[in-house]
């Protein structure tokens, strides 16, 4: 990495560390990378546990600060969970990271630190990751009796209930969500650099290709209809209508 | 007349059985919004299950719809009685990925006012704590206190309370030398002489230790299990602050103590709170004496916007000026976890970019919400009345907690 010009937080030195542990987590690592100072080490889902209790009680990462879910839609399996460790000792972090599906629930890790369970909860009420083991998986964020996982990217940001106080029932009633105003989203995409919308008057560039162009060929194609048709094949000898010249001498 | 031990008689006979009692969503001493069902055999607490999010206001979902600028003052309203120290993660979360420079004026501003943010903080909760427990007057005398340190927030950005004033790559505004002199002749005099009269009155006073020594005592093992930070972890005897384990800014040139208690209870956490406020006062004090004269932001044109003089005249910085307003600056792709030591203890800003103008995912690790969760194995076998003082000591602040 360049020169470190910013001023956040400087932990102990990263150096040597990757190895370290990609070396003891052996082939329970997926993916290890160092980047922006960080160590982010992907580890598979079933040995999530093995490789925490690992790194808890042979490296000395004696605190789990965070959880955290991320959805990448367009993956296969689409979350991400990652674990902050904080090694009081060591003065380090790392992070570690497993992918999961709706339908893959990862182990929990209460069972190496009690605090996992309210992080656990978190990450499945917003994301709708499953964690097999934890014995009290309630939502925790969310209204009670709420539908749906918030976090996720293709839930709207403006969710789909509101609710008020209703005067005439004398209780808080919950409604479909109903916007004054259109959201309003802006996509600041550079257009060189490949925005997804199309500029008004773009889609006129790619007209739809058809086998037999159309043409009219004579007055009785226009679709106009039988009268007009018609009227149309009549030769006519009838002066253009004339310009009404009165406007013009008003204006003078 | 027979004694029978086995079963807890009332004068009528009946026996006593356990009752759920609920605790808040609207009750002063819950600190915001907090429910708690409370499982009371007699008055004595078998079981609390918290429940949390009646604040929650999806904050993290809306950053993800805004840019980076624009998402900044959402952390004012986290935790609002310590906005600054809530903007100063973020800032240098976002920082961390642009890897930008940030002068050592603005290092020292920041310093300077997140220490002023950690006083206002405590004035807060040191107050709200003594009266949860019965007090009355140091709470009155401590908000004279709060109430200058929003003077000098107004003063310096012109907001009271959501200051928005850590901007990637410095601060907004650099401040008047007036106000400098003005802070320095407060943490000289009003500010130990007011808070020390108050403490006076609560540190020794025997009802106020009844309340609270002994009670929710928690070993050094609970409290790494159970993620505790901040003046919770150090109450417990690890002498672990941030600040200077994983210094930020300029707080590695800063000489300060770090307080621990000794028996980890909720005196000891007020009274680690008390002292920190001493030291906090010292690093102000030597942040007005070492602050250097010179820029407040990065003059990085593609992060932080040009002086609005310099924009009336030069067509670059009006371009600078409306780009960064409208489109605002790009990150490059990247995730980072920056975690910062809040008057509340580690807050944390995991921040994912994919290279556009709007993080692609902005985690924010609140303090609150690990302290609540032990919140049911610290109260357990102790009286009712006691989980007040528990919760005072743990400092919760719902806006941050919910998020």
């Amino acid at each position: 990495m360049s020169k470190v010009l910013h001023s956040a937080p400087r932990f102990a030195s990263n150096e040597g560390v990757l190895d370290t542990l990609t070396g003891a987590l052996g082939d329970m690592v997926v993916e290890a990378r160092e980047a922006n100072g960080e160590i982010i080490i992907e580890v598979k889902r079933d040995q999530i546990e093995h490789a925490l209790r690992m790194l808890r009680d042979d490296h000395d990462y004696q605190q789990l600060m965070e959880m955290a879910g991320v959805d990448y839609p367009s993956r296969a399996e689409r979350f991400e969970v990652v674990y902050m460790l904080l090694s009081l000792t060591k003065n380090h972090r790392v992070m570690v990271k497993v992918i999961a599906a709706e339908d893959t629930p990862v182990p929990t890790v209460t069972t190496l630190w009690p605090v996992a369970g309210w992080l656990e909860r978190e990450v499945f009420d917003m994301y709708g990751v499953m964690f097999d083991g934890n014995t009290d998986l309630r939502r925790i964020l969310t209204d009670y009796g709420f539908e749906g996982h918030p976090f996720r990217k293709d839930f709207p940001l403006t969710g789909y209930t509101e609710l008020r106080y209703s005067e005439e029932e004398k209780r808080v009633v919950y409604e479909p969500v109903e916007l004054a105003q259109d959201f309003r989203t802006f996509d600041f995409t550079s257009p060189w650099e490949g925005a997804d919308y199309v500029l008004p008057g773009d889609e006129k560039a790619e007209a739809p290709e058809v086998d037999k162009p159309k043409t009219t060929e004579s007055a009785k194609q226009t679709g106009a209809g039988k009268k007009t048709d018609d009227e149309a094949a009549d030769e006519t000898d009838a002066d253009p209508p004339a310009m009404d010249d009165k406007d013009k001498e008003d204006g003078e | 007349m027979s004694l029978v031990e086995d079963k807890a008689l009332t004068t009528s006979g009946e026996e006593i059985t356990n009752y759920t009692i609920n605790f808040g969503p609207q009750h002063p001493a819950a600190h915001g919004v907090l429910r708690m069902v409370m499982e009371l055999d007699g008055e004595i607490i078998e079981r609390i299950d918290p429940h949390v999010g009646l604040l929650h206001r999806g904050t993290e979902k809306l950053i993800e719809y805004k840019t980076y600028l624009q998402a900044l003052p959402y952390f004012d309203r986290l935790d609002y009685c310590s906005p600054l120290g809530m903007e100063h993660a973020y800032v240098l979360a976002v920082e961390k990925l642009l890897n930008v420079e940030v002068p050592e004026r603005a290092q020292y501003l920041r310093v300077l006012f997140a220490e002023l943010t950690r006083i206002c903080n405590h004035m807060l909760n040191i107050g709200a704590h003594v009266m949860d427990v019965g007090a009355m007057t140091p709470n009155l005398w401590v908000f004279e206190l709060r109430e200058d340190c929003l003077n000098f927030f107004e003063r310096a950005s012109g907001a009271r309370m959501h200051s928005a004033w850590f901007r990637p790559g410095g601060v907004h505004q650099d401040v008047p030398l007036k106000l400098l002199t003005d802070i320095g002749d407060w943490v000289d005099g009003r500010l130990p002489e007011l808070f020390g009269d108050a403490m006076s009155l609560v540190m020794d006073n025997r009802i106020f230790k009844q309340r609270n020594v002994d009670i929710a005592v928690v070993s050094k093992e609970d409290a790494i299990k159970w993620g505790f930070s901040g003046p919770m972890i150090r109450a417990a005897g690890i002498p672990w602050d941030l600040r200077k384990s994983q210094p930020y800014d300029v707080y590695d040139r800063m000489d300060f103590d770090i307080p621990v208690g000794t028996n980890s209870d909720c005196y000891d956490r007020f009274m680690v709170r008390v002292q920190e406020v001493y030291q906090s006062a010292r690093i102000i004090k030597q942040c007005l004496a070492e602050m250097p004269e010179g820029p407040i932001a990065s003059d990085d044109r593609k992060v932080s916007p040009p002086k609005r003089a310099e924009m009336k005249q030069s067509m670059e910085a009006l371009i600078h000026h409306f780009k960064l307003y409208t489109e605002g600056f790009h990150v490059p792709a990247g995730e980072v976890y920056v975690a910062t030591e809040s008057p509340k203890g580690e807050f944390g800003v995991y921040l994912v970019a994919d290279g556009t103008n709007k993080p692609y995912r902005c985690k924010i690790r609140p303090t609150a919400f690990s302290h609540l969760q032990a919140m049911d194995f610290m109260s357990k076998g102790h009286m009712l009345p006691d989980a007040t003082a528990i919760l005072g000591a743990i400092d919760v602040v719902f806006g941050e907690c919910d998020r």
